[in-house]
């Protein structure tokens, strides 16, 4: 009965698990500057945004693919989005638009 | 069948563990962080000993000299009476004095005009950012009704009649027609001629301890402290500025019909009532000052920074309130006059 159960728990873990490999990728802000140019998703993956820089940053996109705008914030923090959608997203600082990285959300 | 059913679920079991155990990893995945901090020393604020210029408009002396004339020919505007030089003086600062720009018929503009000074170094153009070099900027107030209201058509049978034009075109530009994308090279190649780079600040950092006086001295680093005045934040190395955009609490926010500023190119929140931050390099020359000309002298700048502006809406999160006493409200004020350059005079073109 207690391999049985845990037979049972193995397949739904795997079954869940298999199903939602979905990615969070880290980006730093750093010197004015995202510390990549492009990156690569998928759909469903997601993007966390670190402001390691001594004043606010902003982070936002009007791209088709995704919009998005998550507002302003401080040294030591960071704030996610998530790619719903493929395409290619341009992703900018509305503070400082010399910051401009590509996100690109393949299926 | 009860050690096939043991080994089944071990197996399972330890895939479940590896797969958990990979997409865990995946999820914690670090991208490299392969852009370097600028270093942190004196030396960032000294500025490149040529501005950038893009590909294709190399600046060359016939460039610049048919820039130079295009730029002070008022003949380029409808009324033949507005040149470029009109509002960027540069017997004023390359601006023209005024809180707000007058254009076609003297009528006032929304926003004072900025100066020409170290654009050149600018990765982007206008109080509002719509212009993304000089380039693209030059022709902006030929264009636009409320300025210059030039007539192109008129304008270019005469530049391509005129044998001075002409030479000077087929000089700076050979086998290019004479058009609005080759007078908008040459006037932006005369722009990048107007530098300011050798004040007495720029002395101090190169090692002239003699350079500054002591209070300015005593003002850079007010200027450039984190925890006191950090004007640095925002008016950052080399050119005094972040190119970026900022609210920073004007009371003419609050106004009706109040200028939303980038909000126009970037409608977010955070840009309603921002404007480029604009460089410090000769700013005793350029009151005067914000983009509603509201300030008269550096002092009354200073003293709105201290009181970390007055309309708080909206106003940028990078500012706040500064505690300041008078002395050292002074002392920054000496120090923003040590960004002064003694540049030669400025000799005007005999126009063809």
């Amino acid at each position: 009965m207690k391999k049985r159960s845990l037979l049972l728990f193995s397949i739904v873990t795997l079954l869940t698990t298999t199903h939602v490999i979905a990615e969070t990728k880290e980006v730093s802000q750093k010197g004015k500057a995202f510390s990549q140019d492009k990156l690569t998703v998928k759909v469903g993956d997601s993007v966390n945004f670190r402001n390691d820089d001594p004043f606010f940053h902003n982070v936002f996109s009007l791209s088709d693919a995704s919009m998005f705008d998550l507002g302003s914030y401080p040294k030591g923090e960071s704030k996610s989005v998530t790619f719903d959608q493929a395409g290619t997203v341009e992703v900018e600082c509305a503070i400082h638009p010399s910051m401009q990285m590509v996100v690109e959300v393949t299926p | 069948m009860k050690k096939r059913m043991n080994r089944a679920t071990g197996f399972l079991t330890f895939t479940a563990i590896i797969i958990t155990g990979l997409i865990t990893a995946c999820s914690t995945q670090t991208a490299n962080l392969n852009k370097a901090e600028s270093p942190n020393d004196l030396h960032q604020w000294l500025l490149p000993a040529t501005p950038p210029h893009p590909e294709g408009n190399a600046p060359t002396p016939e460039r610049v000299e048919l820039g130079k004339m295009l730029f002070f020919d008022p003949r380029l505007s409808r009324d033949k009476n507005m040149s470029c030089a009109t509002c960027h003086n540069p017997s004023l600062g390359w601006a023209d004095g005024l809180p707000k720009g007058r254009g076609f018929k003297s009528n006032e503009l929304g926003r004072a005009t900025p100066t020409v000074i170290n654009t050149a170094y600018n990765s982007i153009q206008m109080w509002d950012g719509r212009k993304k070099d000089l380039e693209d900027q030059a022709m902006g107030p030929l264009q636009a009704d409320v300025e210059m209201n030039t007539d192109f058509e008129h304008l270019f049978v005469w530049l391509n009649e005129n044998s001075g034009y002409k030479a000077a075109f087929a000089k700076a530009y050979p086998g290019e027609p004479i058009a609005p994308e080759t007078a908008a090279k040459a006037i932006a190649s005369f722009e990048r001629t107007v530098i300011s780079n050798n004040s007495p600040f720029d002395a101090w950092i190169k090692g002239d301890k003699f350079a500054m006086t002591k209070q300015q001295i005593r003002g850079f680093k007010l200027f450039s402290d984190k925890e006191k005045a950090d004007c640095a934040v925002c008016h950052s190395a080399p050119n005094f500025t972040d190119d970026g955009f900022h609210n920073i609490g004007l009371a003419s926010f609050g106004e009706k019909d109040t200028d939303l500023g980038r909000f126009h190119q970037r409608p977010l929140r955070l840009m309603k009532g921002a404007f480029k931050t604009p460089t410090l390099r000769d700013i005793a020359l350029t009151a005067p000052y914000f983009h509603d000309g509201s300030s008269n002298t550096l002092m009354d700048v200073v003293e709105h920074y201290a009181n970390g502006g007055e309309n708080k809406t909206n106003l940028s999160p990078n500012l706040s309130k500064i505690k300041l006493n008078q002395q050292e409200k002074e002392d920054l004020v000496a120090f923003l006059g040590a960004l002064t350059s003694k540049n030669d005079l400025m000799t005007l073109p005999l126009l063809p």
